[in-house]
């Protein structure tokens, strides 16, 4: 067995949790007031009024009244033009439009522009993304992500990953290991930072990590958010800062295969800038951001030209505006 | 106590504390919708109900209940004591529903309304048992009576009230009255249960050349049903509710089945009927080509509680001052053991709704609370009953 292979198995045996570890409520919000640590939620939103609801109900009533684990439950949105807003708003969610946080910063589109402005917004200690798309929500989603970093102060990152996929009706689907995982990001994790395919599912949108660390990464606005954390985290403090959770299934909309190379083609332009950014690759030439899709119409086939930016914002600690408000 | 009281003795006295107790409520209105979605989410086809008890029986764990158990007929029971404890009342709800397994049981919530299988008949009845206890010390509610909250199981269809039954037969407990929830309509007062007598005819092909006859067979027969039904209305009624056959468009089917219920609310003639039809299922039986076979898996017989029982007229003097309009719906559920046991007891609908039974079944938000209210006041009213 290599050495890397045994980090890996001792990480899945140390680091990788089952959600039913953290079945005990009670004691887990009574080692958070111990810890002295805040918990924000946070889901970012672009019309979700379908799910939405339903996320916010199970957040307050079970990890808010029940349990306090939470201390907010903040809903940032992305300009949805249904009533995700005004749901969210209804069952007692904090809400943000994302272009109104920090506006001297400019309003970007994509979800991890939500996700940085977030950082800047809420006031926890731990910061808990969740997908507003989840059909199954449960409030695990929330509590077994967080709990390790409660339980061991060394854990910075935990990610959420889906074990047992639903076999249900035609319009859901499992999630399982993802397809843009197994196919994109686990062959380049692979091929450039092997312990990192430890992470079951790297790309999902569930995950709580500590206000120190999220300040100090920068965020890609769109689908390369999630690999660049993992890659800049895994680059300053090893796997040993990660952990992972098997919240055992995750029901969700499927997404179309046109829909998942564009996410391929974000994912694999900040993959690509950050293996130049840590010098793992010479010479790379500058890299399109035209990603070419086609469609047909009888036997005819048309070009479809799409632009996807992967622009970056920097770390939140290196603004004034942050340092300010959070006596940094 | 009422099974045993004259009518008139306790006087029915709508409490106006019932549209206070709905204002107070909205203070619960997260934990009582998250129970709603999680006991909508969890699958409780009839005799597959165990999740669904384990989430009533963790919900009653964490309210305090005393006495928490599972019994053999895999109901969920918990008490919360009374101040005397000199009587029990009852609140029951049942927990299976009519979906399978395998059936997308996701909830989605909107604006003012929830929509999922299963919400209206029984998840909000469900979820109003899992939170009455906290509803109860919220408003500061307490009572002189034990309060035995009940899930039941195997309820519906061929499940044929087994739960209730077996509860009602073993265990021991004096019932002083009763309450049972279920999620639609709000506004529904049933004090009445109807004779009902629950049957499946099935079909069988008689070797090779019996295949034609199994659709022909079926179509005598529910041309039969639906005569006798013409028949009878509104004394009785016959209501098919399945027929089964076949797989394909091309293939004649080798079997089939079709589920009826008759109902009426006249002692004996449910029985009559019954007689009818196993008579046209033996001359069927005696035709070529296909073997037919007549089952009755249920049976109800009539009670009424009566229009002028105190509690009816509680019931409806509350609803009033809510300013619910409330109708009768005579009932063929848990109410009907209830009442031929004896027990006083009634079943309330919680809110208004729509397409129930159907995958997009919807309950209304809003309308919950006069529901919830209504049932705190009525549960006041019977724990009344005793010093009255």
């Amino acid at each position: 067995m290599s050495d890397i292979d045994q980090r890996i198995s001792r990480w899945l045996e140390t680091n990788t949790f089952h959600h039913t570890e953290f079945w005990d409520l009670q004691e887990l919000v009574r080692a958070k007031r111990e810890s002295g640590l805040t918990i924000s939620l946070c889901i970012p939103t672009l019309n979700e009024e379908k799910t939405i609801g339903k996320e916010i109900i199970v957040f307050k009533s079970e990890l808010m009244d029940r349990y306090p684990l939470l201390d907010e439950i903040a809903v940032i949105d992305s300009g949805s033009t249904d009533r995700t807003l005004e749901i969210a708003k209804s069952f007692g969610a904090d809400t943000y439009l994302s272009s109104e946080i920090l506006p001297e910063h400019g309003s970007k589109p994509g979800k991890g522009e939500n996700l940085w402005k977030a950082i800047h917004q809420l006031r926890g200690d731990i910061i808990c993304y969740v997908d507003a798309d989840i059909k199954n929500i449960h409030a695990k989603f929330a509590s077994a992500l967080v709990a390790p970093l409660i339980y061991r102060p060394e854990i910075q990152y935990v990610k959420a990953f889906y074990d047992r996929p639903l076999a249900v009706s035609d319009d859901v689907r499992p999630s399982g290991g993802g397809r843009v995982t197994e196919i994109l990001v686990r062959p380049l994790f692979s091929m450039f930072f092997p312990e990192l395919t430890a992470l079951i599912q790297p790309l999902s949108g569930e995950y709580a990590v500590r206000r120190e660390v999220l300040e100090r990464l920068p965020f890609p606005i769109g689908y390369g958010v999630e690999t660049s954390h993992l890659i800049d985290l895994y680059q300053t403090s090893g796997l040993d800062a990660f952990a992972q959770t098997d919240l055992d299934n995750r029901v969700h909309r499927n997404q179309p295969t046109t829909d998942l190379g564009r996410m391929a083609f974000g994912i694999l332009r900040t993959f690509m800038k950050r293996l130049r950014h840590y010098g793992l690759v010479k010479d790379l030439p500058d890299l399109s951001g035209l990603f070419r899709q086609f469609q047909a119409e009888g036997h005819r086939h048309e070009q479809v030209v799409r632009e996807i930016l992967e622009e970056e914002r920097p770390p939140m600690i290196t603004l004034p505006e942050y340092r300010e408000r959070h006596g940094r | 106590m009422f099974r045993s009281m004259p009518r008139g003795t306790v006087k029915a006295r709508p409490d106006t504390a019932a549209v206070s107790h709905r204002e107070k409520l909205h203070r619960l209105r997260e934990i009582l919708f998250a129970n709603v979605v999680m006991a909508g989410e969890i699958p409780a086809p009839t005799g597959g109900e165990r999740r669904i008890t384990r989430f009533l029986s963790d919900r009653f764990t964490e309210s305090g209940l005393a006495n928490i158990s599972l019994d053999q007929a895999g109901n969920v029971a918990g008490v919360l004591p009374g101040r005397t404890g000199h009587r029990n009342l009852l609140v029951v709800a049942h927990v299976d529903k009519i979906w399978s397994e395998g059936d997308d049981h996701t909830v989605s919530v909107g604006v003012g309304t929830m929509s999922g299988r299963g919400l209206a008949d029984n998840g909000l009845g469900v979820a109003t048992l899992a939170t009455l206890p906290l509803i109860l010390e919220e408003l500061d509610v307490e009572l002189d009576s034990n309060l035995v909250f009940l899930g039941t199981t195997r309820s519906l269809g061929r499940g044929n009230l087994a739960g209730m039954r077996f509860f009602l037969e073993n265990s021991g407990l004096p019932i002083a009255a009763a309450l049972c929830l279920e999620g639609i309509d709000l506004g529904r007062l049933s004090y009445s249960s109807l004779g009902m007598a629950r049957g499946e005819i099935e079909v069988t092909a008689a070797g090779e050349e019996g295949e034609a006859a199994v659709v022909a067979i079926l179509a005598n027969l529910m041309r039969d049903l639906l005569g006798i039904d013409a028949r009878e209305a509104p004394a009785a009624r016959i209501l098919v509710g399945s027929v089964e056959a076949g797989s394909g468009h091309g293939v004649p089917p080798r079997s089939g089945v079709l589920r009826f219920e008759i109902r009426s609310r006249r002692t004996g003639r449910v029985a009559q009927i019954e007689k009818e039809i196993a008579a046209l299922v033996a001359s069927a039986s005696t035709g070529e080509g296909g073997e037919v076979r007549l089952e009755m898996i249920a049976h109800r017989r009539p009670g009424d509680l009566g229009a002028d029982h105190p509690l009816v007229l509680q019931a409806r003097g509350t609803l009033a001052l809510l300013g619910i309009e409330s109708h009768v719906v005579p009932s063929v559920s848990e109410l009907a053991l209830l009442l031929e046991h004896g027990i006083p007891a009634l079943t309330l609908g919680i809110t208004k709704g729509e397409n129930r039974h159907s995958p997009a079944e919807t309950i209304w938000l809003d309308p919950i609370f006069d529901g919830l209210a209504q049932i705190v006041a009525v549960l006041q009213f019977l724990d009344a009953g005793e010093s009255s």
